[in-house]
């Protein structure tokens, strides 16, 4: 099968990934890791399924009230003196974020841990207009002085060791030896970003929730580092997309629980931050601006499809990802979007069309394991279907983007035949027969069996068939 | 008494979906299948026009052609009878995805009726017909692969292993992973081959590593691709559907 050129290359990047064995023993001891430790943190099946039901239904209901409840959130916040923005693209949200930068005078920033900001390319954007955008998650921090994108959305770095990591750091921090002690290595980054918080002239965070009903932003960590960054800075700018609003504050305990339990197996996190305003009257620490850019990029056009609109439940905790064989295999890099793994697959094709990432619309043995972990019930492996019948054979009046847009001839032609052939009875029962009779005259290596047989033997038919048999064997037919 | 006696719950006569993947690579299993089926006592009806579930074009998105196949499965299992499956794919698909494929059509209470009356093969052994097997076999060792779909879609979790327990001289070496993917996914195996083929190779040397002869199985997807994949590496281990199996272990001679 050709690779396909240009930025869109995951067949390309997940071929080279398999060939990494050194990449493949990191993924597969990560994620076998995760596995283990999320399990352990959901031993009664009947809590897990009671908990995973609340989960979903706060976020569905989050989601069927997108409009009122982001209204009810922008009116909140503003009462609390944080002041939200609006952005449509991820152009309008850099341009925002740039805009508000400009109006403090900030050359140097520090940030926090973002998806939506991966999203924007913020750090890359920021650089072109002459300002300092410093990652200070430690993971972040180490893809970031690697000049990389994000493996996974919890865990950026986890696709290297920690030599690796050893190695990186020896060579690109000034006066750092070379050490593959861990506790030495954090120390190491520790330092650099320590003086780097107090020199930031802002601090941009990610949002696990927006409480609608308190305009509070929650945020999930466990270094400390989304506390510095958005406490000791004059301005933070906290990054949202649409769907990160929930209702109430008694909403946020079971998503948290969900989340840690599920990202990485932790009952509760070491920071769990609740951002309610700047910093007020006689206050002495905090931010004196706060400002909530809050992003679309595509996610209302999800919201209207009352079974895609599951895809903005996602509270981002990558268990789809850690329990993915395909992920497992090739790694997050290979998917080329900003969302790897099963969330990815069902995401990125909604907001790049469904004909243009076809590819990962396929990359799925549809084996459920993801859908089997989500905290919040996403069905993803239906949703998986579900584009990749929107690529071929949209529904009337689809809303998806890109609907039949991955519709070949070639294909459609197979198809075709492969539907007359079943639903033919005498004409599948004459196939049948010449297979059982052809079968073992099927050369070693057909072209069509290619794929199949790079590591398998020629899957050959019995020499009869079932309907051959039960017929000889007088099993009754009516 | 709160535990029905199986007779009870037995029906006369059931129908047997003997799926494309047993028809034509498993017919021996297919037949086993059969066999456990009419020990117990059961009228088992093979019709004859039976092709395939259409799970191959409902999860590449091209539903009109699954429809159109699905509706003559439907069509040929007319009469009121549990439908018995020896995979927990295809019974997934007909329980589960039928009646999705029928929606805003007059044939949709025909589909929904149809999926009422599916049943994975092992799931109607242990819980329909309540089956007491004697083992009449050596002392072997087997390994056990689920079926993701059976796993995940149709919740057979203990069934097989509950047979297996009832074979004296079985032993069942447990499968480090067992609930991982395989790599087949119908045509995953054909449009992601080289990830496909990592995910087979992982559970090929999985399957190795227990030292078990035989591995056993309850889809013939899954047991094409691995077999397949030990096949290939010259490895001696034995991939066999549990149907077949059982019946050979339990079968008078």
């Amino acid at each position: 099968m050709r690779a396909e050129p240009g930025p869109h290359g995951f067949r390309a990047a997940a071929s080279s990934a398999l060939k990494d064995p050194g990449l493949r023993a990191n993924f597969r001891r990560a994620m076998d890791g995760l596995i283990s430790k999320r399990a352990a943190q959901f031993p009664d099946p009947a809590e897990w399924r009671a908990m995973r039901n609340l989960g979903a239904a706060i976020r569905a209901r989050s989601v069927a009230n997108l409009p009122a409840l982001l209204e009810r959130l922008e009116a909140s916040c503003t009462r609390r003196g944080i002041e939200v923005r609006w952005a449509e693209t991820i152009e309008e949200a850099n341009g925002v974020v740039l805009e508000i930068l400009r109006s403090h005078g900030a050359t140097h920033v520090v940030k926090g841990k973002s998806m939506v900001s991966e999203e924007m390319h913020l750090n890359e954007f920021l650089e072109e207009h002459g300002i300092e955008s410093l990652e200070s998650d430690l993971g972040e921090y180490i893809i970031q002085l690697d000049g990389e994108t994000p493996s996974h959305i919890i865990m950026p770095a986890i696709h290297k060791n920690r030599q690796q990591i050893a190695r990186l750091l020896g060579e690109k921090i000034r006066g750092a030896r070379y050490t593959e002690d861990v506790d030495e290595l954090t120390g190491i980054a520790r330092r650099v970003l320590r003086k780097k918080f107090f020199e930031a002239d802002a601090g941009i965070s990610g949002v696990n929730f927006a409480v609608a009903e308190t305009g509070t932003l929650c945020l999930v960590e466990n270094e400390g580092n989304g506390r510095m960054s958005t406490h000791v800075p004059p301005v933070h700018i906290a990054l949202m997309g649409i769907e990160k609003v929930v209702e109430n504050l008694e909403d946020v305990p079971p998503l948290y629980s969900l989340l840690t339990r599920s990202a990485t197996g932790q009952s509760i996190t070491t920071y769990f931050n609740m951002i309610s305003g700047p910093r007020g009257a006689g206050e002495k620490d905090g931010p004196f601006s706060v400002y909530l850019v809050i992003l679309d990029n595509g996610r209302s056009r999800i919201s209207q499809d009352p079974e895609l609109s599951a895809t903005l439940r996602c509270i981002r905790c990558g268990a789809c990802m850690n329990h993915c064989p395909v992920y497992t295999r090739v790694g997050g890099h290979a998917y080329e979007a900003t969302y790897p793994g099963p969330i990815g697959k069902i995401l990125t094709p909604q907001t790049e069309g469904v004909g243009a990432r076809r590819d990962l619309v396929e990359a799925s043995s549809l084996c459920g394991a993801c859908g089997e972990v989500c905290p919040v019930g996403i069905p993803i492996p239906e949703l998986i279907v579900r584009l990749r019948r929107e690529a071929a054979e949209p529904a009337p009046g689809s809303t998806v983007a890109g609907a039949g847009t991955g519709r070949s001839r070639a294909e459609s032609f197979a198809w075709w035949l492969w539907e007359r052939a079943h639903r033919r009875p005498a004409l599948y029962r004459l196939l049948g027969f010449a297979a059982t009779r052809l079968g073992r005259f099927v050369p070693g290596r057909l072209p069509v069996l290619a794929a199949w047989t790079s590591v398998r033997t020629t899957p050959r038919p019995a020499s009869r068939s079932l309907h051959e048999l039960a017929k000889r064997a007088g099993v009754p037919h009516e | 008494m709160t535990d029905p006696s199986p007779s009870k719950l037995k029906p006369p006569a059931v129908y047997y979906y003997g799926t494309c993947l047993v028809d034509l690579f498993y017919p021996e299993a297919g037949l086993s299948g059969i066999r456990l089926l009419e020990r117990e006592g059961l009228r088992v009806i093979y019709p004859r026009d039976q092709t395939c579930c259409g799970q191959p074009a409902y999860n590449s998105g091209y539903v009109s052609e699954a429809r159109e196949v699905a509706r003559v499965q439907i069509e040929r299992f007319s009469q009121p009878y549990p439908i018995v499956v020896p995979s927990g794919s295809c019974a997934a698909m007909m329980k589960r995805h039928y009646p999705s494929l029928f929606e805003g059509d007059p044939f949709l209470p025909r589909a929904e009726e149809f999926a009422g009356r599916i049943h994975e093969l092992t799931s109607f052994l242990v819980h329909v017909l309540q089956v007491r097997l004697v083992d009449l076999g050596e002392p072997v060792q087997v390994t056990w692969h689920s079926s993701c779909h059976a796993l995940r879609e149709m919740g057979i979790v203990g069934e097989p292993a509950a047979l297996l327990a009832q074979l004296a001289r079985v032993e069942v070496v447990p499968l480090a992973r067992e609930s991982e993917c395989c790599g087949f996914g119908g045509t995953f195996a054909v449009r992601h081959p080289e990830i496909s083929a990592a995910m087979v190779e992982d559970k090929a040397a999985d399957v190795v590593a227990t030292g078990a002869p035989t591995l056993l199985s309850g889809d013939g997807g899954c047991l094409l691709n691995i077999a397949g994949r030990l096949e290939a590496t010259g490895q001696r281990v034995r991939p066999l559907h549990i149907a077949e199996f059982l019946w050979e272990r339990t079968r008078a001679r």
